[in-house]
């Protein structure tokens, strides 16, 4: 039974990911656009979900479905009229070869023994908690130096954000 | 109950969910009358017809507070296991924490500086 | 849920059903026993809210159908089947249908994590406290699909003030949460409020819970931030192109809304289900969890009653300036604080079976912060008041100086 609960979890997740991933290309509104990655984005959510990653999950929804979708769809707003967009950008071979790259660079990446393996027998045994996960990231050995610097780095794209965005009449 | 289970349970859950208020729409469409003419579903305005796109062209400000709740939504996500480990953390990880909202209130405290708050 | 499920699992597989189908059906049960409450609930709620805001507002309310109005809503649901669903013609179709299903949708699943005694829960996440917010982002994009798929200036206008302010306000409530769910050191909401058998954490930080109360209000646009409806500026707002049911969708998704806050807030900082005999019987404890979480709607609604809509760039300013940085001073002040007494061993480190006079120290010692933090908020907002209210009584004598001026 848990096998099966999984595979049609990965099954749907999939053509979450997938169908979202094609709406995105294939319409033409920018707004349908931005739905359509969010359906996508859910369906990555569901991958975390079976990969016993809840947190990451959460997040993934808190953060793009939650801000993301709100900001692009903000961004899209600020643009004048681009709802229908007549001209079509053809450039066949060139986004074929670039998406072709990018596909063997993660193929290359995922199953190559670079960023640790993918051998099961690496993964612990144990799925670890959310209570471990802060812990780890205060941890004089673990994490706290990346989390420290998280933390400016968002504090450095909210100020640049803001200096940009910033209408400067007022 | 094991992890997969619980989930097993939300994505049950999550798929009768919307199935909920599908069924009276689905019934009220089976009873409701039908009489569309154009004057009815054009858009509902003013009385007048609608004069342009609905496009047009939105305040910047928004914009901004989605970037600011965005930039405090990432810390927030930050926040969670830090707080749910604060039991057991040492005083070196609390600290560690307190140094993260402290840049956090660094870079509200510019956006305030720079009027970035104020609905213009 | 867990031994229901297991129960009813074990009696299919007996009778010879296949496992997985039998898992999938007990499943399906507990769905159904988990969201047949607040789904019951919503029926009683309109009928709640209608009679209290008219009583507020010295009506009588609805008292024709039913004893003292009670099946007011079942006629309500009966007008609504026969109500012409008018779609308009320049709306993207699909999205506009599926906007009102996703935002009831929204709500409901936060029921999924609500634990309705210490045995009865549809599950127990360990994620449960971030769970519901991320929930809630749903909501906040059905709100700005159905603005956007409706094509209309209104709508759109509406949706876009509303989703500002949404998102905006989930700041505050998101490090309001943190509090309880450091506090408990877990996010999971069974833990949250088995942490509290010493000390509602609503003693321990009041602040806490008046910036989630204030913050859900938000959350669930109600006055004073009613922008989602504002009829005298924006019409009615993002749902203006919504007619028969689903409208009627929006708006019971909305009246749940504000019920399940109550019964969030109640589980976070009021105990939950704990009180006098709770652990008598199951149904004390449901009970008990109920009447907190009424207590607390109910003032929601007195207070959606009886004060007036705010302007936007006074309710984003209460955000960003006022509510923001104080829930940040409160998590900040509360974390030191515990953390000192955990180190002096005043505090115990693990909430859950603490007593009450383990929690005794602490609670003194939160409080007196609490109330020291709110006196000084007290000085600064009275300091602003008598400015405000200077200005505005100087007001309008420039005004009359600026008049004469350019009459001169």
């Amino acid at each position: 039974m848990e096998l099966n609960a999984i595979s049609i979890g990965f099954v749907v997740f999939t053509i979450f990911t997938l169908g979202g991933g094609f709406g995105v290309v294939t319409t033409r509104n920018l707004f349908q656009g931005t739905i359509w990655l969010m359906v996508s984005l859910f369906g990555v959510a569901g991958y975390f979900i079976l990969l016993s990653a809840p947190f990451l999950a959460a997040v993934q929804i808190l953060v793009y479905i939650g801000a993301i979708a709100i900001l692009i769809t903000f961004a899209v707003m600020l643009t004048r009229s681009v709802t229908r967009v007549k001209t079509r950008y053809i450039r066949l071979v060139p986004s074929l070869l670039a998406s072709l790259a990018l596909f063997l660079i993660l193929i290359f990446g995922v199953t190559m023994p670079i960023f640790g393996g993918v051998s099961p027998e690496l993964a612990p045994a144990t799925v670890a908690s959310t209570r471990d996960l802060g812990a780890a990231l205060v941890d004089e050995n673990g994490y706290v130096v990346p989390f420290l610097l998280a933390s400016v780095l968002l504090t450095g794209a909210m100020i640049g954000a803001i200096f940009i965005a910033r209408d400067d009449s007022a | 109950m094991n992890v997969l289970n619980e989930w097993a349970f939300i994505g049950v859950f999550a798929v009768m969910a919307p199935v909920f208020p599908a069924l009276p729409i689905v019934i009220a469409w089976l009873f409701r009358p039908r009489k569309p003419n154009v004057l009815k579903s054009s858009t509902y305005e003013c009385g007048v017809e609608t004069i342009g796109d609905t496009w047009v062209q939105f305040r910047v400000q928004y914009y901004i507070y989605g970037l600011i709740f965005l930039v405090f939504d990432v810390e927030m996500v930050f926040l969670f296991p830090w707080a749910a480990a604060y039991n057991e953390m040492s005083l070196f990880g609390f600290v560690a924490g307190f140094l993260f909202i402290f840049l956090l209130t660094d870079a509200l405290f510019y956006a305030w500086q720079k009027n970035a708050l104020d609905w213009k | 849920m867990d031994e229901i499920c297991t129960g009813l699992c074990r009696l299919m597989v007996d009778s010879g059903a296949e496992a997985g189908l039998a898992q999938f059906v007990s499943l399906l049960v507990g769905v159904l026993l988990v969201s047949g409450v607040p789904l019951l609930t919503v029926i009683l709620l309109i009928w709640i809210e209608r009679k209290v805001a008219a009583r507020i507002q010295d009506r009588i309310g609805p008292n024709r159908v039913g004893p003292i109005g009670l099946m007011q809503t079942f006629a309500d649901l009966l007008k609504l089947l026969g109500k012409e669903d008018i779609t308009p013609t320049s709306a993207d179709r699909l999205l506009y249908n599926v906007a009102p299903l996703v935002s009831f949708a929204s709500v409901v699943l936060i029921w999924a994590i609500v634990p309705f005694t210490p045995f009865h829960y549809g599950v127990d996440l360990e994620i449960g406290a971030l769970f519901f917010v991320a929930v809630a982002s749903f909501g906040t994009l059905a709100i700005m699909v159905a603005g956007w798929a409706s094509n209309n200036k209104y709508a759109l206008l509406g949706a876009f003030r509303v989703v500002s302010l949404l998102v905006s306000y989930e700041v505050p409530l998101v490090f309001a949460l943190l509090v309880p769910v450091m506090l408990a050191g877990s996010m999971s909401m069974l833990d949250i409020v088995n942490a509290q058998s010493g000390m509602w954490f609503v003693v321990l930080s009041p602040l806490a819970f008046i910036i989630f109360y204030i913050s859900s209000q938000a959350e669930t646009g109600r006055a004073p931030f009613d922008l989602i409806e504002a009829e005298s500026e924006l019409v009615a707002g993002f749902n203006i192109e919504y007619s028969g049911m689903k409208f009627g969708m929006f708006f019971a998704a909305e009246f749940l809304h504000v019920f399940t806050n109550g019964i969030l807030m109640a589980l976070l900082f009021f105990g939950g289900w704990m009180g006098p005999f709770y652990y008598e019987s199951p149904l004390i404890a449901f009970a008990w969890l109920g009447a907190k979480g009424g207590v607390i709607y109910l003032t929601t609604l007195w207070l959606r009653n009886t004060v007036p809509r705010l302007r936007i760039d006074q309710i984003m300013a209460f955000n960003w300036k006022f509510l923001v940085p104080l829930s940040i001073a409160n998590i900040v002040l509360i974390s030191l604080a515990l953390k000192l007494l955990q180190e002096l061993n005043l505090a115990p480190r693990q909430l859950i079976g603490a007593s009450i006079i383990d929690m005794l120290p602490a609670t003194i010692v939160l409080l007196l912060i609490n109330g020291a933090l709110t006196m000084y908020l007290l000085g600064i907002l009275r300091r602003r008041g008598q400015e405000a209210r200077r200005e505005a009584q100087a007001a309008p004598a420039q005004f009359a100086r600026a008049t004469a001026a350019t009459a001169d």
